[in-house]
């Protein structure tokens, strides 16, 4: 009996390559045709595990192949091109690229990794086990179990282990779908919920099964959107902190309600787009362009800030409402100058390969690589202006300006200038938040305007002067929003989140951290 | 390009005297008449402005264009051009100079409809005449507006049925997200209607709405994700407008969201929207209009070559509402040389039956619902920013205003 098996096998091995040949040249010319049938060659051609197939396939998904106006394909390899039938160099006059649409990509996806679940490169193997997890037939199970008898690379094997679990669960065999229910309850993604879900309603007689994994994955599910949720929460306060943090010393600190505020961060945002422009012609400082745009927006802001208190606000401490209504004024001019300048239109600020895409933490909770760095350096800035205020004469100055003006003045401080560079120092804060918000935001004429009340309501809620008080603040509307939302959507949360502090304010004035002693009467 | 935009900006800021600006364009052959003043009511600053402005270019580049053809019935065009702001009530106010001070004979302009509902008592109480050329919700009829864009039988529901068939991905999961107004609102009101009629039932809708300029998406697009992960395929339908859909785009793709497995068809999104953003990882996201920059044939050809000679720079992208005020102001030129005259009671029946090779490749009819016959297209978006076509029907479709998926639309005689 063992000997048929194995006779029959060999059989199987060697009739093999001569039908995978067959099926390679007679799906070949399909990739060429219309989008249905460029996607049933696809299919054939990730079943014939033909090794010619891979090139070609690779090509069409990359947006490579070339197709002659006789219907002829051509692959490009090196400076020409070569035509995939035969392998021979070919000429392509008059091709255009193959075009592809969603199916297609589909099919692609999963031929790939029919292709390249065998490839010597792990990144390849890992990519196509997703691509067959995702492409689910049952016809991928035997070429699934050999691939897994020989990977040895954890996180892979993971992978295909999913795979297999797809593929038998749209299979027929009962104890294959057993175990394949068994191995996506320990998953817990919502793909493994998906295919679960699916599978319920055409397995009714294995519901009682599925409900068991499908319950353990909804609770692991629970806990990772939790964890999201905060982390949406973190991100959207320390967006909140960025823009805030200036103005917490500007009108915290020196009391100067600065109506302009938002257009320093619009400032800094254009700012890292000059400084982008200016690194595109240099490619080994290019991808550094963002952290230079953090001084340089810094320099700009703290030069437009100076500008403004020595020019205007000066002359008006003391009058609040004259202040505002100026400042708005001159937000206004700000905002049409760079207008004029850039044009109305959104400049593009690309984010470096670093920031872009999302990030796996342990426990599979996935956050975007942008907020994540903008958490960090929100957090960074808050440090830098604590150290600033506390360990440096500029910040020992500012504090013996604002406690009595008097006395520092009579110590030798000349208070007028240290106005200016306190100004100066929040307009430049809020110009390093503009760098931030380039990455997540439009940068348009008008950034500043949706951050400014966001940012008085953090300073106001945190408690007017306290830093600390910025802090708590930012964090908690921005969990608090984010809670909400999902039960109010994104226009209610905001208007519960301002009525909420409007009560707050009622019952404490000075905010959270509330400024105690003599320097907070007067 | 910079000094361009600069150029324009005080233009728009001068407003009525941009008379003397388009003095230059006189030709001498012109006859001592009047000159026909064309009013340009678009958004030059605030959130539409990444959408409006490059309407008003058009406008502009029409008037040019039609000045060197010797103008209309031999009389000099002019524009008088107003910035709106994106600040709904300041349109009527606006719109109410354009008519009342400027007495402009034409008006081109609005983008959102939340602007065009607060001009139309306006246009219908002074009388004047209003092309408006963005696709949009329907549910309106008035004697002086003709709409150039698409009603939602020209656009969404061929886009939803799309994403239903083979080609478009089977969908039966519908996320439907918008801005909070009423071109979103009506219109998702009608797809419900439509998808209901396709069997889906309610639990597979997920609907959402955001401000206007919404910038932080990751919940949402969290949620989608979610949605997604409840079995069965799922689709995305966008009535995002105006630059918000640029975070949104760029959470899709941090998110990881692939077209081959969540597609996003967007109705607000064309060439001019794409150019902000890298399309890198949008590919295969797809975008339901009348008209693509892609789109082969002559009359494309010479539109395409008009725009960019016009505004000086062969990179400068064309979009549908591009493409509907060029055809508008086309078929206006016809209908007023047609009646020989420039008044609103004389252009109104002049206009309705005329017919242009327009851009999108297909001859376009005014109807006398005062909307257009129009192809319907549905697009791909590419790494390099455009559009490309993967599906189009194969006449243009004619234009029905009040939807057949609106219950109370049932009694209405059409």
């Amino acid at each position: 009996m063992e000997k048929l098996i194995a006779g029959l096998l060999l059989l199987l091995v060697l009739a093999l390559p001569a039908r995978a040949q067959d099926a390679f040249t007679t799906a070949l010319p399909g990739l060429a045709g219309g989008f249905s049938e460029a996607a049933a060659a696809v299919e054939q051609l990730g079943a014939s595990a033909d090794p010619r197939a891979l090139p070609v396939l690779r090509a069409m998904a990359e947006g490579r192949l070339q197709k002659t106006p006789e219907g002829a394909l051509r692959v490009p390899q090196g400076d020409g091109f070569v035509d995939p039938a035969t392998g021979q160099p070919a000429d392509a006059a008059g091709a255009e690229t193959v075009r592809l649409n969603n199916r297609v990509r589909q099919a692609l996806r999963g031929a790939l990794g029919q292709l390249q679940i065998i490839s010597p490169d792990a990144g390849e193997r890992l990519a196509a086990a997703e691509g067959v997890f995702r492409s689910r037939s049952a016809a991928n199970v035997p070429l699934l179990e050999a691939a897994l008898a020989k990977e040895t690379v954890p996180r892979i094997r993971e992978q295909m282990e999913l795979a297999l679990a797809a593929s038998q669960l749209v299979g027929t065999e009962a104890e294959g779908k057993r175990s394949a229910i068994a191995r996506l309850g320990s998953a817990g993604t919502t793909e493994a919920r998906a295919l679960l879900i699916e599978a319920r309603i055409a397995n009714p007689d294995m519901a009682t099964a599925i409900d068991v994994s499908l319950a353990a994955i909804e609770q692991t599910l629970a806990i990772r959107r939790a964890a999201e949720t905060l982390f949406q929460g973190l991100s959207l306060g320390s967006v909140l902190l960025l823009a805030a943090l200036g103005l917490a010393v500007t009108f915290g600190v020196m009391g100067v309600i600065n109506m302009a505020h938002g257009e320093f961060v619009m400032l800094g945002a254009y700012a890292t787009f000059m400084v982008q422009e200016a690194c595109r012609g240099i490619p080994w400082l290019a991808p550094w362009s963002l952290p230079l745009a953090v001084p340089a927006a810094f320099l700009l802001a703290a030069a437009a800030g100076a500008i403004l208190e020595r020019g205007l606000i000066r002359h008006l401490y003391g009058r609040p409402l004259e202040t505002l209504l100026m400042t708005f004024g001159v937000g206004m001019i700000l905002q049409q100058a760079v207008r004029s300048i850039f044009g109305a239109q959104n400049r593009e600020v690309t984010s470096p390969a670093w920031m872009q895409g999302t990030m796996m933490l342990p426990g599979g909770i996935a956050v975007t690589q942008n907020r994540m760095w903008i958490i960090v350096f929100g957090i960074a800035v808050l440090l830098l202006v604590i150290a600033a205020i506390r360990y440096t004469r500029f910040g020992l100055e500012m504090r013996a300006v604002v406690q009595n003006r008097r006395i520092a003045a009579t110590m030798g401080i000349r208070t007028g200038r240290v106005d200016a560079l306190t100004f100066a120092f929040g307009s430049g804060i809020a110009g390093m938040a503009g760098v931030a918000l380039s990455q997540i935001d439009n940068v348009s004429p008008n950034l500043g305007t949706g951050y400014i009340i966001d940012s008085f309501m953090v300073v106001v809620f945190g408690g007017v002067g306290s830093l600390a008080g910025t802090l708590v603040g930012a964090l908690t509307l921005g969990v608090v929003n984010k809670v909400l939302e999902p039960y109010a959507g994104a226009v209610l949360a905001k208007v519960f989140v301002l009525v909420a502090i409007m009560l707050f304010i009622q019952r404490r004035p000075r905010g959270l951290f509330a400024l105690k002693g003599r320097a907070a009467e007067s | 390009m910079i000094s361009n935009a600069s150029r324009f900006t005080r233009r728009a800021t001068l407003g009525g005297l941009g008379a003397a600006l388009a003095l230059p364009y006189v030709k001498p052959s012109f006859a001592q008449s009047a000159p026909i003043k064309v009013g340009v009511l678009h958004s030059l600053s605030g959130t539409m402005a990444i959408s409006e402005t490059a309407l008003r270019d058009t406008v502009l580049m029409m008037v040019e264009y039609a000045n060197s053809k010797g103008g209309v019935l031999g009389r000099r065009l002019e524009a008088v051009v107003v910035d709106p702001a994106s600040n709904w009530p300041l349109f009527a106010e606006k719109a109410r100079e354009l008519l009342a001070v400027h007495k402009v004979d034409v008006t081109f302009g609005c983008w959102t409809s939340v602007s065009r509902k607060s001009v139309l008592p306006v246009f219908e109480e002074l009388n004047g005449l209003l092309f408006y050329p963005v696709q949009y919700e329907g549910e309106e009829e008035s004697k002086n507006i003709f709409y150039t864009g698409a009603a939602p039988n020209q656009q969404a529901i061929p886009a939803v049925e799309y994403l239903m068939s083979k080609d478009g991905g089977e969908a039966k999961r519908i996320a439907l997200l918008g801005t909070d107004y009423v071109y979103p609102r009506t219109t998702n009101r009608i797809l419900r209607g439509f998808l209901k009629s396709k069997g889906i039932a309610d639990a597979d809708i997920m609907e959402e709405y955001t401000p206007f300029g919404h910038s932080d998406w990751q919940g949402i697009v969290a949620r989608v994700k979610r949605f997604a992960g409840e079995g069965k395929k799922t689709a995305i339908v966008s009535t995002i407008n105006g630059d918000a859909n640029v975070p949104f785009y760029r959470e899709l793709g941090n998110q990881g969201i692939k077209a081959e497995d969540i597609p996003c068809v967007a109705f607000s999104v064309g060439e001019e929207e794409l150019a902000g953003i890298d399309t890198k990882p949008l590919v295969g996201h797809l975008a339901a209009w009348n008209y693509f920059m892609s789109t082969p044939g002559k009359p494309n050809e010479e539109f395409k070559a008009l725009w960019q000679s016009y505004i000086k720079n062969p990179k400068r992208v064309t979009n549908d509402p591009m493409e509907a005020t060029y055809t508008g102001f086309r078929m206006w030129m016809q209908a007023a040389e047609k009646a020989k005259s420039t008044a609103v009671a004389a252009v109104t029946p002049a206009l309705i039956g005329q017919k242009l090779m327009a851009p999108c490749g297909y001859e376009e009819e005014m109807l006398a619902n005062h909307h257009l016959s129009k192809p319907v297209l549905i697009g791909e978006i590419q790494a390099d920013g455009q559009i490309t076509t993967v599906w189009k029907t194969p006449d243009a479709v004619k234009a029905e205003n009040w939807s057949t998926y609106i219950p109370e639309n049932a009694n209405r005689r059409r």
